[in-house]
């Protein structure tokens, strides 16, 4: 990786970072819990980067098994991460 | 086409930011973490455009187990199991992110024999140890809360020591792996390093204070895809890691002032194990707790014009929030104004209890944060504290050789009358006498929460 676009890299990151504490900030003590499910779901990005990694062939390579432990783990984050968040959210009634 | 799929990402980063936007108010919350699943989506999607048809197949299948297996958790889990349910997440991002790393070093390094910059080694590295220590600590915290392992802190001398030789090791041999790349031991090392490290940080943090570690993990985990982010080159990483790890750093500041403690000396652990001693409760005075009847307790509930409900951990352990939440609207029928105050650490992590109560169908404008609430204990009639107790202890603001001194706690002894539901004189976590009950306005109605209430809820209905 180059120094520039390291750099730019590292404006995403303090940018986005900075973002994050300005709305998670504002998000009240009722929806913490959801929160963080909702973030771990989020967190599970990494199913991106575990898409390329199985995109070698052949299952003699250590980076495709790597991929694919990877992308089981990512889904299991995304799709139960969203989905137990929807099923706390769907619970929170004003009557 | 390349611009297609970064115009993607670009699109999955916003709508991730959006989503957690709309995640801040009760209203828009659900069609927030909708949005947010949206941007995956669309990230997944423009990954996998990307990867060879032949690969398609290995790929579906790993969806497809992740998913099932993610849709059963999700399902399954119990809302007083969401705790462990987050800490087990926590884990596996964390090792899914050092898994993508250290696939794509092990490509450069071993199976194409190129090497990589040190830019990319070093995001490597720390992909691999963030992601190391939040699996095996994630998991710890996982054991403690579902209580497959106990609760207690685990402390062994010169604990402090070995963690720094194991972090200073990490260095050296993280070193090692970017400089001779032909060597693939270094890498590992570093990983089990990592492991360990994780497990040697979290078995010395004390079960009472497991929110403020899921809280931390759960930053880590995002940290951890970040820096798969700077591995990969790639912005969508970066910007969702980056607001899941704010995300949990404020979480973990939140639930350290709930608890007046600093998060070092949350990590450095033992709490509960040298403060609460024997001393506090051998030399303070003998509380003299006065007893009241269910007849009695549902008197003073019907004559009442404003009620507020303290929850804690020990009423959601009895499975009493049901008969709670007829109690109250019991109480709303007979014209009693209900609130419900909420302590930040009235449930095993950050906004627990309100998921408890939401559940239990009771309604969310109910209930009230402990600084909006506080001040109105004084012109309340009646408190009712269910299974809570360090909570509401005056001596956080009045004894200071208390552990819990400084903790911010409920003002309920304010209020007129406070009866305590509670199943037996026992001693909160932090193992120290509650003075609140033995106060003059202060009623104890002994016996299991839900069974007491539900003949309380039976006796107001004959009044």
């Amino acid at each position: 990786m180059s120094a520039e676009s390291f750099i730019i890299l590292l404006y995403i990151l303090i940018l986005a970072s900075y973002l994050g504490f300005e709305l998670i900030n504002k998000v009240p003590p009722t929806l913490h819990t959801p929160l963080m499910s909702g973030s771990n779901a989020i967190s599970g990005i990494t199913i991106v980067g575990a898409i390329l990694a199985c995109n070698e062939l052949g299952f003699v390579s250590v980076s495709k098994w790597l991929g694919m432990l990877a992308l089981i783990l990512a889904t299991i984050n995304v799709v139960g991460g969203y989905t137990v968040t929807d099923r706390m959210l769907k619970m929170f009634k004003k009557k | 086409m390349n611009i297609i799929i970064q115009i993607s990402y670009l699109v999955a980063s916003i709508l991730f930011i959006a989503g957690i936007k709309m995640l801040g108010r009760t209203k828009t919350a659900r069609k927030g973490n909708i949005v947010s699943s949206v941007g995956m989506f669309i990230a997944v999607l423009a990954t996998v455009v990307q990867v060879e048809a032949i690969s398609l197949i290995d790929i579906l299948i790993c969806v497809l187990i992740g998913s099932t297996i993610g849709l059963v958790i999700a399902f399954k889990v119990q809302m007083t199991k969401i705790p462990e349910m987050v800490a087990m997440f926590n884990g596996f991002g964390g090792l899914a992110s050092l898994a993508v790393a250290l696939s794509d070093f092990w490509l450069n390094t071993q199976q194409r024999n190129l090497g990589v910059d040190t830019i990319t080694g070093v995001s490597v590295a720390l992909s691999i140890f963030i992601g190391g220590v939040t699996f095996t600590g994630s998991i710890i915290a996982f054991m403690k809360l579902s209580g497959k392992m106990s609760g207690r802190a685990i402390l062994f001398k010169g604990q402090h020591l070995v963690n720094l030789i194991l972090l200073v090791l990490s260095v050296v041999v993280a070193v090692f792996a970017l400089t001779d790349f032909t060597n693939p031991i270094y890498i590992i090392v570093l990983g089990v390093l990592a492991l360990s490290i994780g497990i040697l940080v979290v078995i010395p943090i004390g079960g009472a204070d497991m929110p403020v570690v899921i809280s931390l993990l759960n930053s880590y985990s995002g940290m951890a895809a970040c820096a798969t982010g700077f591995v990969l080159n790639n912005n969508v990483l970066i910007v969702s890691g980056a607001l899941v790890g704010a995300s949990g750093i404020i979480l973990t500041q939140i639930m350290c002032k709930a608890m007046n403690r600093s998060l070092a000396n949350v990590l450095l652990g033992g709490f509960g194990q040298t403060s609460g001693g024997g001393g506090t409760s051998a030399d303070g005075p003998q509380i003299v707790v006065k007893e009241v009847g269910v007849e009695e307790a549902a008197q003073i509930f019907d004559s009442v014009s404003s009620l507020i409900i303290v929850p804690g951990y020990g009423m959601a352990v009895a499975q009493a929030q049901h008969t709670i939440r007829e109690l109250s609207e019991l109480c709303e029928k007979k014209g009693v104004d209900v609130r419900f105050a909420i302590h930040p650490v009235a449930g095993r992590m950050p906004g627990h209890m309100n998921v408890l109560l939401a559940e239990a169908n009771i309604s969310y404008d109910k209930l009230i944060e402990m600084d909006e609430i506080n001040d109105d204990f004084a012109n309340t009639d009646l408190v009712f504290v269910v299974g809570a107790n360090d909570v509401v202890n005056p001596a956080a603001k009045t004894n200071p050789n208390s552990p819990i001194f400084g903790m911010p706690v409920l003002n309920v002894e304010k209020a007129q009358t406070v009866i305590v539901s509670k199943r037996s004189m026992g001693k909160g976590y932090a193992g120290i006498e509650n003075e609140l009950f033995g106060a003059d306005n202060c009623l104890m109605l002994f016996g299991d929460a839900k069974q007491t209430i539900t003949k309380l809820v039976g006796e107001l209905k004959e009044i």
